[in-house]
């Protein structure tokens, strides 16, 4: 008999049902993978396991653990959920509470279990942290090391099962592929089984023996991962493999070799607010970079979360400024936020979170056209005949421009922040993560977009990212950053080929195999 | 639409507040007898199909009373709200968007405000310009001022991190053009709400200061004022006491299931029809 039947479960807000007819079962032991993008249902379908729905969903159908229904009511739920499930959740730092002791935590949840009992050094060895790891608070852990702590809390109870929900998609890629491996040994040495969710084909396909893929609520295609992944049955399936593997955009327009962007030693000092100011010694985020980007080149800048490319980014895009060094533009001099007013035109940015980046409030031809305040020779029909091209360049047609930015998807939102960054008709364009929020099956598509746009406009682009796959689709140079400082450069081929700076490796080493 | 059902309380709210602002501006054209009309012949009458609500010690028509008072508070209240909201917000703005000195500055200034509590305001206004309905207004009015801008700076520097923020002052626009164009209406919503409940707040207030003889004088009148006149003969006459009372209960309550309810249908989170739920 499998540990967990669930069959034919729904899952619908008043009439709209966001899970119909999902059914699958998990044998004890097995590593069963959920594959779905934003939407598809796969959270939910977790939370109705665990019975965490959220207040208003309402619930049809079976779910059995070894044979028996689970129980509707909360208080038995509650117990069985701490004795046979253990969880782990997407974002590390808001499911730890920020006030408690890691080690206190990891206690509680021992303590919750009437089982047998676990000390809470041995869960931190088991997860590889060091014990002394006991007395901290979260805030004083590493994204990856609250995840191990997460999992730790899940394993307190000796469960049969661990249920982790997107466990890796809030950590850089080193980190990731620790987890990532972390939680197979776990599986194995204790036998358990693991029901884990992911957009991330990659990370399903190096944990899970079987899978399923999830689309609008429904269970399309389910069976071992070998043989989905190398023969999908299903399109759509088919299409999301196909997505996953970025091809490279092609050859591009070759830079002419004249300097259109120049950074001379930038640094930049945070200082934490406080009475005793003088006394604490600065943050340094960005320490020492100096580079050069030619006219018509992709320079991508690839690091671990809070080595400072963000920062940087802001820094050339003139929201914040350096402390020390200086920036050339097109023979400009400036440092940041004294960028000149007649340059920025010339330089615009495309954001990270495409649900951030757009006012609720205004329509799409106000958000798309403001910046054209920057060029104020324009008559108004000039201004609209901009907005238009800008946005037709992008795909989208100009009868969307009188809606709402909550109307559209996170593809087509990302779409319009780069006809945003494009209606000024700019030579560099910094791209900070472009396509890290977005689903797999847009991430091509808007690569795509980019390249060819390249090709159009004659652009240079900044690219900051993390995604080593993403970058070498696109960039002519690889900038590796870390601990603020560039440590390695060179073309996609030479530093994949022959990584020499140790973060490099690491990088190139972590890379997810490419699914079938 | 179904959205009245999800939301009883505002509809209630807002329906029982509307008909006492109604009531109120009735009596600007119309109230069954004068107020001003004293004949203590006809004093200490009970409710009858004369005087609806029976008549006061000075043989006023209670019904006309309490129309022309709820008129009174409303006014006073709302006009307050108007001196909180038109100074408070753009202060709460100036501070979110400019920060630093400018911040501090409004932040030390609201706990300035705040320390002092309406009635002392009231106090002082008095002893310098008189008790009147006008002081009332400036008194409470002042007391709104920290209130709205301590809502409009939160709610703007929740929306200041946000990216579209950032793209505006790509885009060349300075602090005010962005505290004006994109901050601004995205706080409205937190300000209406704030304001409906400044606005009981301010009508309890009002009854206070006319209770105390700070705010409305005679020959107008306000509920608070009715109640003082009613307390000497709160034993043998209760009605008289009691009128204005739950009159003034009945305001408060409503104006404040409807800002409860404003807040709730605004909260995106509570917004159930065209909500993504829980979707990774």
């Amino acid at each position: 008999m499998a540990l967990l039947e669930v069959d034919n479960l729904s899952v619908r807000f008043g009439k709209r049902p966001v899970v119909a007819g999902v059914s699958f079962a998990i044998e004890r032991g097995e590593r069963f993978g959920i594959i779905g993008e934003s939407g598809s249902g796969k959270t939910l379908t977790a939370m109705a396991i665990t019975g965490l729905l959220p207040d208003g969903a309402r619930q049809e159908g079976d779910i059995r653990l070894d044979g028996e229904p689970l129980p509707r009511a909360e208080k038995p739920m509650a117990r069985l959920r701490g004795k046979r499930f253990g969880i782990v959740f997407q974002e590390p730092m808001t499911a730890l509470n920020p006030l408690m002791r890691v080690g206190e935590q990891i206690a509680e949840a021992v303590r919750l279990n009437q089982g047998p009992q676990a000390g809470v050094p041995q869960l931190l060895q088991e997860v590889g942290l060091d014990p002394a790891h006991a007395r901290r608070f979260p805030h004083q852990l590493s994204g990856g090391q609250r995840q191990r702590v997460m999992i730790a809390m899940a394993l307190a109870s000796q469960p049969d099962m661990l249920i982790a929900d997107e466990p890796t998609s809030a950590l850089d890629l080193i980190t990731q592929k620790r987890v990532l491996d972390l939680i197979a040994e776990i599986c194995t040495r204790r036998q358990m089984a693991l029901l884990f969710i992911s957009h991330d084909l990659k990370a399903v396909a190096a944990l899970c023996s079987r899978v399923a893929v999830m689309h609008d609520g429904k269970l399309i295609e389910a069976g071992p991962a070998d043989a989905v992944f190398r023969t999908p049955q299903a399109d759509y399936t088919r299409r999301l493999i196909a997505a996953s593997k970025l091809a490279s955009a092609g050859p591009a327009r070759r830079p002419d070799g004249e300097t259109l962007l120049e950074a001379r030693g930038l640094v930049r000092d945070y200082r934490h607010n406080g009475f005793w100011r003088w006394q604490e010694k600065p943050l340094r985020a960005v320490d020492g970079v100096s580079f050069s980007l030619s006219r018509g080149e992709c320079v991508a800048l690839v690091g671990p979360s809070g080595c400072g490319k963000t920062t940087l980014a802001r820094i050339i895009a003139g929201l914040d400024s350096a402390s020390g060094g200086e920036l050339v533009f097109e023979g400009e001099t400036y440092h940041g936020r004294d960028l000149p007013r007649g340059q920025r035109r010339d330089l615009s940015l495309v954001f990270q979170d495409p649900f951030g980046s757009f006012n609720p409030r205004q329509t799409i031809a106000q958000s798309v056209g403001e910046p054209l305040r920057l060029l104020p020779d324009l008559s108004p029909m000039d201004r609209h005949q901009r907005v238009v091209e800008a946005v037709a360049a992008v795909g989208l047609d100009a009868g969307m421009l009188e809606r709402y930015p909550h109307e559209f998807s996170g593809g087509q939102r990302q779409r319009l922040a780069i006809a945003r960054a494009l209606v000024t008709r700019p030579k560099l364009v910094v791209l900070d993560e472009p396509v890290s929020a977005l689903d797999v099956s847009v991430r091509g598509e808007v690569l795509a977009l980019l390249a060819r746009l390249r090709e159009e406009y004659g652009l240079s682009y900044l690219c900051i990212s993390h995604d080593l796959d993403m970058v070498r689709a696109i960039a002519d140079r690889i900038l590796v950053m870390e601990a603020g400082r560039i440590v390695e450069e060179g073309t996609p081929e030479t530093l994949f080929a022959q990584p020499q700076h140790r973060l490099t490796r690491e990088l190139v080493a972590a890379r997810l195999p490419d699914v079938a | 639409m179904t959205h009245w059902r999800l939301h009883p309380s505002l509809w209630l709210g807002l329906g029982a507040g509307l008909f006492f602002a109604l009531l109120a501006l009735v009596s600007l054209v119309w109230t069954p007898f004068p107020i001003e009309e004293i004949n203590i012949g006809r004093r200490f009458q009970g409710p009858g199909p004369v005087h609806w609500l029976g008549t006061d010690h000075l043989g006023r028509d209670m019904t006309s009373l309490i129309m022309a008072g709820t008129f009174t508070s409303f006014l006073v209240s709302a006009l307050a709200v108007a001196i909180g909201a038109g100074i408070g917000v753009p202060l709460g703005l100036l501070a979110a968007s400019w920060g630093g000195v400018p911040e501090w500055l409004v932040l030390r200034f609201s706990d300035f405000l705040f320390a002092f509590p309406a009635i002392i305001v009231a106090i002082l206004i008095t002893a310098l310009f008189g008790p009147g309905a006008i002081n009332a207004v400036l008194a409470i009015g002042i007391f709104n001022i920290p209130v709205f801008a301590r809502v409009a700076r939160g709610g703007a520097l929740s929306f200041k991190t946000l990216d579209f923020i950032a793209a505006a002052r790509l885009a060349g626009m300075g602090n005010g053009e962005i505290a004006f164009r994109h901050l601004l209406p995205n706080i409205m919503s937190l300000v209406i709400v704030q304001g409906t409940i400044q606005l009981s707040l301010g009508i309890l207030a009002e009854a206070g200061l006319s209770y105390v003889g700070l705010g409305t004088q005679p020959p107008a009148t306000s509920l608070g004022l009715m109640l003082r006149d009613a307390q000497g003969v709160f034993l043998i006459h209760p009605w008289l006491s009691v009128l204005p009372g739950l009159s003034i209960v009945a305001i408060v309550i409503a104006l404040n299931l409807a800002g409860d309810g404003l807040r709730d249908a605004i909260d995106p989170r509570l917004r159930a029809e065209s909500g993504t739920y829980g979707a990774a």
